[in-house]
């Protein structure tokens, strides 16, 4: 048999990816195509805006859309498409903070926990549910109450929220990996504990966290936009989705447009981290998908 | 084989000159796994997957273990391998307990013992690439020179060097075996726990890995433990078989004299499974087979010969 000459069957997949030919779902493309324009969006405001988004112009106040004003101006006269595109700004910022701070405490935090003795491991599992039954726009209103609302706040509350959800993911895939032969194997050579979290467990819940990465990302966005528009977020003038739907609702029968803009952006942006989060698990989660 | 003590030159405590004993003791050994409460106030029953287990493994021996499944024999390698502690018992590795030892303080067996298991596909990681994969037991232990090692052992189990950039799933089975067994001998280990090496690959190539296996435990001198459910593959592999049944064991001695002439029934049974070329010519289905092999062992239990002719002998 050639058995002995590997270069004899060029394997039909990329060199160098673990995931056999799996290609990118529908779902994926579609969700990555629609956070690419937010993404891109938020970049271009940091340049150019069509107009100054904390300008207030009182002569043009509630005008509906124009070739001047794309999307009109709200009741202080400013223009609803820059606030918009500074607006994907703040979520964003929001996002990226609370999903790092969550994901880099409750990844490390889940590993340990899934290699930690039985008992301790159960202790814990039941202390995350209690966390994870708390609410984070509850938590959130608390630290706004205590440290002062503003964005910052919002988002350390939000990523604090999400710690939980990361350490159970985490935890749960490192079961699933310390129950492979290839960790006994690691074991038989002599790693440590340490070493198997870093070398073995590690890479191999890896898409495990980014799908929950994707998916906990529209929650953080959608959290900010309703403490926002609470007032428990952002902070008037600068700009944010929900400060802008809640402005926007007190006119609502005089201008209804401009709730409809700031409410479609969250729902594209949330819509947008949800498909990629899913299309992602139908790519990485298979092998795993055993796990609870 | 005529003489498997006279070239144990290499093993570390065999230094002093004199043969330092046997490699493993192993003494009334016993492991137990908890089985989920069934009564609130009782203590969780246990299953018991070894019930004290005793014999010695020679430096220099090809050591088999046969049994059904669920007669304890990967349990009883785990054990052997450190990587499951024992409920009981004892097991010395020349002459140092390893039994309720720490897993850091296995350091030595780490050293002389190494693993290969049953399934290629879940015993190497999806995520490394070979290099890593063969170079890891060197890492883990310190051992400088791993790079070239690396390319050395891939050679030595007729794998082509430049194999070490590719991940496992890029090979077949039976190449994944090979980098397995790579890997387990690249720190040139004194002791190779084989655990149903075979059992996981497609049949052609099943002699291909015996044979670089047999050929290996020559070159590199190792004592070797093999775990079967297959006799006729640890017949070929090992000088000394010993049979397992529901955690204990059956019968132990020289291969050709168990196969030959088998003490007990079980292990008359187990022999007479065997497809062999005389019988299947003559038109024996399996069926037929194993109720030859009931009949030879006296028409008792033939659930027990049913058991004993798995399915996976056949394929």
């Amino acid at each position: 048999m050639s058995d002995r000459f590997v270069a004899e069957h060029p394997p039909p997949d990329v060199a160098g990816s673990p995931d056999r030919g799996r290609s990118w779902g529908g779902s994926a493309i579609v969700g990555a195509t629609i956070i690419g324009v937010i993404v891109f969006t938020a970049l271009v405001s940091f340049v150019w805006t069509p107009h100054d988004p904390l300008l207030v112009q009182g002569a043009a106040r509630l005008q509906g859309a124009s070739s001047e004003f794309w999307f009109g101006t709200d009741r202080f006269g400013r223009d609803v498409f820059s606030r918009l595109m500074m607006g994907a700004r703040t979520a964003l910022f929001v996002g990226v903070v609370a999903v790092s701070l969550a994901g880099l405490v409750g990844t490390p935090l889940g590993i340990l926990m899934g290699m930690a003795p039985r008992w301790l491991s159960q202790l814990f599992l039941r202390t995350n549910d209690l966390l994870l039954a708390f609410p984070a726009l509850l938590l959130a209103i608390m630290f706004g109450a205590v440290y002062g609302a503003s964005t910052f706040t919002a988002m350390i509350a939000i990523g604090i929220a999400t710690i939980p959800v990361f350490a159970r993911v985490a935890r749960s895939g490192t079961l699933q990996v310390l129950s492979s032969e290839y960790v006994l194997a690691a074991r038989s050579a002599g790693r440590s504990r340490p070493a198997i979290a870093l070398r073995h467990v590690l890479p191999n819940i890896g898409g495990l966290v980014i799908v929950q990465a994707s998916v906990s990302f529209a929650i953080a966005v959608l959290a900010e936009a309703a403490l926002s528009f609470l007032g428990f977020g952002t902070q008037p003038p600068t700009p944010s989705w929900g400060r802008m739907l809640q402005e926007a609702q007190e006119l609502v029968a005089v201008a209804p447009m401009q709730a409809v803009w700031p409410g479609l952006a969250i729902a594209a942006a949330v819509l947008g981290f949800n498909l990629l989060g899913d299309g992602l698990r139908d790519r990485f989660d298979p092998r795993l998908d055993d796990s609870r | 084989m005529a003489d498997p003590m006279a070239d144990r030159s290499r093993v570390p405590d065999a230094d002093t000159g004199v043969d330092a004993g046997p490699v493993y003791e192993v003494a009334g050994l016993e492991r137990s796994f908890p089985q989920p409460r069934t009564r609130l106030l009782a203590p969780s029953p246990r299953i018991a997957a070894l019930a004290g287990v005793s014999f010695e493994v020679r430096a220099g021996q090809r050591f088999g273990i046969v049994g059904e499944s669920g007669s304890g024999k990967s349990t009883l390698l785990r054990c052997l391998g450190g990587l499951e502690p024992a409920t009981a018992g004892s097991i010395r590795f020349r002459g140092r307990e390893i039994v309720g030892k720490r897993e850091r303080r296995l350091g030595f067996l780490r050293r002389d013992v190494q693993l290969v298991f049953q399934d290629p596909m879940a015993s190497l990681d999806p995520r490394m690439r070979v290099r890593h994969i063969v170079r890891e037991p060197l890492v883990a232990q310190g051992t400088p020179g791993a790079d070239a090692r690396v390319a050395e052992m891939l050679e030595a189990v007729g794998l082509d060097p430049a194999a070490a950039g590719r991940f496992p799933h890029q090979f077949s089975g039976g190449q994944r075996q090979r980098i397995a067994i790579a890997r387990a001998l690249a720190v040139r280990p004194s002791v190779l726990l084989a655990d149903e090496p075979v059992s996981a690959l497609d049949v052609s190539v099943r002699a291909q890995i015996l044979n670089l296996l047999a050929d290996l435990v020559q070159r590199f001198e190792l004592t070797l433990v093999f775990v079967s459910h297959d006799l006729s593959v640890v017949r070929h592999v090992c000088d000394t078989i010993t049979v397992m049944r529901d955690g204990g064991i059956v019968e132990s001695g020289p291969a050709e004299q168990l196969w030959e002439r088998p003490r007990q029934p079980y292990t008359r049974q187990l022999v007479a499974a065997v497809p062999t070329l005389r019988r299947a010519l003559s038109g024996a289905g399996p069926a037929e087979l194993v109720r030859d092999a009931a009949a030879t062992a006296g028409g008792d239990r033939s659930a027990a010969a049913d058991e004993a002719h798995d399915p996976k002998d056949g394929r």
